[in-house]
């Protein structure tokens, strides 16, 4: 039970992150949901390249030449950039919503409907 | 905000820049890399926009400049890629590493203590990518606030 | 409330799937290593970098770094692109 503890964290991550993007109608916590389905994401493939007792992919004065898989950690740097981008793209989106509709509630903003 | 945190900010603003430096010279030796320290950067620049007003920031901290910034961090990027052709290689190959020129110390399979002028083009596109992110989430935060000011909120 | 029920169903449908799902894998040995095993072994003669996770970054995966230099440019224009349509003083058309 214990050792799977990071993939149990990913399961408990992505059902709240896909409650909270299924269930809510304002725009800055669905945006919040989408961040933390990313998290999980992220953990999910960090915690797949994790070896038994290794050490960082550093050789730098290293402890020991036992390291974890450094693809996995490569690819998680450039989507949490990626993350960072859209997030910032999202919420100049509900800025201007805001600005133009009075509200970033998304059953309230009528002409997107149609 | 009031004295106190304009003169904290002040003081801060250089430590943080040199210790972003520091992380995106030394990318390649220790963790961290061009990504990490531009966001370090990036966070002086929103201490400092935090404790000063709009009016006061535009001045010194002007977006074109910081467009210019992000602008010649991707072609420097790519630029420094696009050299490899040059030499005779492919897109991308690491025309530097190993060579004895810049950055150009073979270095051997192990632990080692790390010598900075190693690993070929990889410090150089750090820096590219550096100025890259140092100037784009500096101008997110900024745009932002002029938003704000134009609404007066 | 029979909204609730069928979220509440099938949260405990998902849930039950990626458990099973989570317990078949197991952490701390990874299945297949051969390219990052290839990867640590020659990295640091091929690359000259002490870092492995930015020799892959920036040597062996170079390409996903262009993709997403291009991607965080063009987020960022984005939405320099909405405020600077917003600061310029035009009011938007209400259509």
């Amino acid at each position: 039970m214990l050792w799977n503890l990071p993939f149990i964290t990913v399961v408990v991550l992505t059902l709240i992150g896909l409650v909270t993007v299924l269930l809510k109608k304002n725009i800055i916590k669905i945006l919040l949901g989408l961040n933390i389905l990313q998290s999980a994401a992220n953990l999910f493939i960090v915690a797949l390249g994790y070896r038994e007792g290794g050490v960082a992919p550093i050789f730098t004065l290293a402890p020991s030449e036992l390291m974890v898989m450094p693809t996995p950690q490569a690819l998680v740097l450039t989507s949490i950039v990626i993350g960072v981008a859209t997030s910032a793209l999202v919420l100049s989106f509900a800025m201007v919503l805001q600005k133009k509709y009075g509200t970033v509630d998304i059953d309230k903003i009528r002409r997107l409907h149609g | 905000m009031s004295r106190i945190v304009r003169t904290a900010a002040d003081l801060l603003y250089p430590v943080i820049l040199i210790f972003g430096l520091y992380i995106v010279a030394h990318g390649h030796l220790t963790p961290g890399g061009g990504f990490q320290g531009g966001a370090v950067i990036a966070t002086g620049g929103a201490l400092v926009i935090v404790a000063y007003s709009y009016k006061e920031i535009s001045g010194w901290l002007k977006k074109n400049v910081l467009l210019g910034r992000e602008v010649i961090g991707l072609v420097g990027f790519i630029g420094v890629g696009l050299l490899a052709l040059a030499f005779g290689q492919v897109f991308f190959f690491n025309y530097l590493a190993g060579s004895g020129s810049l950055f150009g110390m073979p270095v051997p399979y192990g632990i080692n203590a790390g010598e900075l002028n190693t690993a070929g083009v990889i410090p150089l596109m750090n820096f590219a990518v550096g100025i890259e992110v140092w100037g784009g989430l500096t101008i997110v935060i900024l745009y932002m606030l002029s938003g704000l000011e134009k609404e007066g909120c | 409330m029979k909204k609730m029920f069928v979220v509440v169903a099938s949260l405990l449908i998902l849930a039950a799937f990626f458990g099973v799902m989570a317990m078949t894998l197991t952490f701390g040995s990874p299945m297949v290593t051969d390219m990052d095993d290839y990867f640590l072994r020659h990295g640091q003669e091929q690359t000259g970098s002490n870092n492995q996770c930015t020799a892959v970054v920036f040597d062996f995966r170079a390409f996903d770094t262009l993709g997403e230099s291009t991607v965080l440019f063009c987020g960022i224009m984005g939405a320099a692109l909405m405020f600077r349509k917003m600061q310029g003083g035009e009011e938007y058309e209400d259509e």
